[in-house]
């Protein structure tokens, strides 16, 4: 910049300018375009509301529900506040017991004891009876409500459940993140790993994560080749590539994984070319569906789409004397693509390897058609959770939003590292 | 060139024997090239779009294999050899600077490639800017240039690793004028001081005329004339180049009587002309008078071997000439360049007007419409 350019912002930039009618410019510059402003504002308001009522809402009340617990706390309230004063050690005095006494009236005349009793038989598996058993002949009970409990059933006397009911008078629980990460509370109130029998999400989403990598990386050998290929052919063969490449879409997602079950399956095309070529024998036929390879065959074969767009659009704008230019400045063919070529397809490349990762990662038809026991994925088992009851819904919210997160730190650390405003997505 | 220059050329000579090309295996759009390029020669393929330039160029770099023939670089045929061992700068027409790289690193690619020490690399990458006059640019990435730096940033690249041979394909067809007259001379500058070949395409005649030692005429896959500039201009194989090469005016006629080296020449509308007999064989022959409108006189008519009268059309003042355009013998667009003197009757439209010119300036070449 020159001296004298320099000199004439420092002068403009001391005092503020005016319209000539005296106004402040910036004032009269925001009501020139406020017009224009509110225009573009209404036009993307009915978007903005889609996508609060179809969106934001949603992933909000998921999230909510996820951590929500309000039976202890709403439904037994004079338990609840008695309890704060009881140190954990022991049965509780006689003062906690008449609130609960009096809880129990309230709920069995408004009927929401069951709903305590089920969300505190789900964690101590055999209390419900007890607890149903009680509220039916609360109305007769009389003081000393300790001896009066402890006469009906044994089980009142059981520290556990007590230090249970005072963890629970929490309105917001980790109790359903710690199953979604296979720990839990034990009868002291530690979080500890759940028995060996019980874990299965955290293994479920290390295979989760593991196999959509795995998936995202053979849509990369895969997809880079076509990809090249489609933006160095001429327009006319490009275009019936392209239409292959874009048939999957047209087709039903449920066809095209039930045509893998008929081409995978052990009574299947492939077994059966394989056995007649001699390369397995009749009963040596391979299991490739039901299973992760299942999974991992087919789900590639439908995200491979998703990695050759991005790529193909920014290989198309790598105009080929870019390699020439490398291969007469001495590089060979490897050298030239290592040094000039892949570094130019990174933005599609990395948008491919984005967008296939988190589809991926999501994925629930193609795991629940093809991937038998061991080739779910963790959105199969949100999906059973949520389908059932209430409390397994809540389940399925925390193991989506761990799911969510997940994703969300994957976008993080993927944007630390590559610059998510670089990518090329189309 | 000087001999001094020629002394210590490093430059290559390169060879195209007998080359034909096809894409297509229906069309030739190269066809029977044969041309030496000696050592230290700037040798410029000039012709129009779709003419095979780039093609010629391409299979003498390496990218497209030649159908038939050998192209023999320093006397050794190189068909086999594949392109990043041909050690052969070039520069393209869209620069072709890598964009993910600085200019630095653009420029130490060849010096990489051929695992240069790091202290030669930035000795010669420096040495590089300095010859292209952009010390200070090193750091930036090509999108930070101005097309005439990107320009002279893809000259560096080309030249960085001492090849012998530099190909460059319209490296400043992306210019605007000034710039490209401006780059003409630089380019021409750093090839006289390194003695490098160069094999230089454009389509722009000037640029060819100004900067080539011999320029090779291209029209249709085959060369029309390959010849120093000054015989380009001047004595024109055949109408196309007379055509392409610089201003000219076209008179059509019949060869009436051939006396050695010239001709007699009855023009479509009776008038008769004489002319050196080029690009015509016998009597009867129809051929295309060629004629620089710089050649025709319009005083000291006294002896000139052609003097016709014709009728002032047009009139353009372009200060230190006007640019007459006249009806000759029937032709409306024949244009005659008058210098602009003191003293000199004053030429107003409608006028008639008596011109004339040499024969040795009027070139008989071959019919065209
Ligand atoms: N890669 C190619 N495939 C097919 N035809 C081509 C190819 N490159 C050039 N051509 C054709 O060859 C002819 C000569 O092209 P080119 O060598 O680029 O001419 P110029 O550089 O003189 O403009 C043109 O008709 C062009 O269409
Ligand atoms: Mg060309």
């Amino acid at each position: 910049m020159t001296d004298a350019t320099m000199a004439d912002m420092a002068a403009s930039g001391g005092q503020e300018l005016k319209t000539s009618d005296g106004r402040s410019l910036k004032a009269a510059l925001k009501a020139s375009q406020s017009v224009e402003r509110r225009r573009a504002f209404l036009l993307v308001l009915p978007l903005l509301a889609l996508l609060v009522a179809s969106f934001i809402i949603p992933i909000g009340q998921l999230v909510t529900r996820s951590v929500y617990n309000p039976e202890v706390a709403s439904y037994l309230p004079e338990t609840s506040s008695a309890l704060s004063g009881w140190n954990g050690e022991g049965v509780p005095d006689e003062e906690v017991f008449a609130a609960l006494a009096a809880d129990m009236v309230v709920g069995a005349e408004n009927r929401t004891i069951g709903r305590v009793a089920a969300r505190i038989n789900r964690e101590m598996p055999g209390t419900r009876s007890m607890i149903m058993g009680l509220s039916r002949s609360a109305e007769e009970l009389q003081p000393p409500y300790r001896e009066a409990f402890l006469a009906d059933d044994e089980g009142w006397g059981e520290q556990a459940l007590w230090r249970f009911l005072k963890r629970e008078t929490r309105i917001i629980t980790p109790a359903y993140y710690l199953i979604a990460t296979d720990l839990e509370y034990n009868a002291e109130g530690e979080i500890v790993q759940r028995p060996e029998n019980y874990q299965v999400y955290r293994t479920l989403f290390w295979r989760t994560a593991w196999m959509s990598l795995t998936i995202t990386a053979l849509c990369v050998l895969l997809g880079y080749p076509i990809a090249h290929l489609l933006a160095t052919q001429p327009l006319r063969i490009a275009n019936i590539l392209m239409i292959l490449v874009l048939l999957p879409f047209w087709t039903s997602l449920l066809v095209r994984t039930s045509s893998w079950i008929v081409l995978l399956q052990q009574q299947g095309v492939i077994n059966d070319m394989l056995v007649w070529l001699g390369v397995v024998t009749d009963s040596g036929r391979l299991r490739m569906i039901y299973n992760k390879t299942g999974t991992i065959i087919a789900m590639t074969h439908i995200l491979l789409p998703f990695m050759i767009l991005p790529l193909y659009s920014v290989m198309k704008t790598i105009p080929p004397s870019y390699m020439r230019a490398a291969r007469s400045l001495g590089a060979t063919q490897t050298y030239a693509f290592t040094r000039v070529y892949l570094p130019l397809t990174i933005p599609g490349l990395a948008a491919g390897v984005l967008l296939v990762f988190i589809l991926a990662i999501g994925y629930y038809i193609t795991p629940a058609l093809v991937g038998g026991d061991s080739g779910i994925f963790i959105s199969n088992l949100i999906a059973s959770n949520m389908q059932s009851s209430l409390a397994n819904l809540k389940l399925g919210a925390a193991l989506a939003t761990i799911l969510l997160v997940l994703v969300m730190l994957f976008y993080f650390v993927f944007n630390k590292l590559i610059g998510v405003d670089r990518l090329k997505f189309g | 060139m000087t001999a001094e220059n020629a002394s210590q050329s490093r430059g290559a000579n390169v060879r195209y024997e007998n080359v034909q090309k096809s894409y297509d295996g229906e069309t030739l759009v190269v066809k029977d090239l044969n041309i030496d390029i000696k050592r230290g020669e700037f040798l410029t393929m000039l012709g129009p779009s779709g003419s095979g330039k780039t093609t010629c160029l391409m299979m003498l770099a390496g990218f497209e294999p030649a159908t038939n023939g050998e192209i023999f670089l320093n006397n050794a045929p190189i068909n086999d050899v594949p392109p990043h061992k041909r050690g052969i700068g070039m520069v393209f027409q869209n620069y072709a600077l890598f964009p993910h790289m600085t200019v630095a690193e653009n420029l130490a690619f060849p010096l990489q490639v051929r695992k240069m020490s790091k202290a030669d690399q930035e000795a010669k990458v420096k040495r590089a800017l300095e010859m292209v006059e952009l010390p200070t640019m090193g750091g930036r990435r090509p999108a930070q240039l101005s097309g005439g730096q990107q320009q002279r940033v893809a000259v560096a690249r080309a030249l960085v690793f001492e090849p012998d041979l530099v190909l460059m394909d319209e490296p400043l067809g992306a210019l605007d004028k000034q710039l490209r007259e401006q780059m003409q001379f630089e380019i021409k500058h750093i090839h006289e001081s390194l003695g490098v070949t160069v094999v230089y395409v454009t389509h722009d005649q000037t640029e060819a005329l100004v900067m080539s030692d011999r320029v090779a005429v291209f029209n249709d896959g085959v060369i029309q004339q390959l010849s120093p500039p000054d015989t380009l201009y001047e004595s024109p194989r055949n109408s196309f180049v007379a055509q392409f090469i610089g201003e000219n005016n076209k008179l059509d006629g019949k060869v009436e009587s051939i006396d050695a080296d010239y001709c007699s020449v009855r023009l479509t509308d009776g008038t008769q002309l004489k002319a050196e007999k080029v690009n015509v064989s016998s009597v009867g022959d129809l051929t295309t008078l060629s004629l620089r409108p710089e050649r025709v006189e319009t005083s000291g008519l006294d002896g000139m071997e052609n003097v016709v009268r014709g009728h002032i059309e047009e009139l353009i003042y372009l200060g230190d000439h006007i640019r007459v355009r006249m009806n000759i013998a029937g032709n409306p667009d024949f244009v005659v360049k008058v210098r602009n003197r003191s003293g000199e009757q004053k030429l107003k439209e409608g006028q008639e007007l008596d011109v004339g010119w040499r024969a040795s300036d009027c070139k008989a070449l071959d019919h065209v419409q």
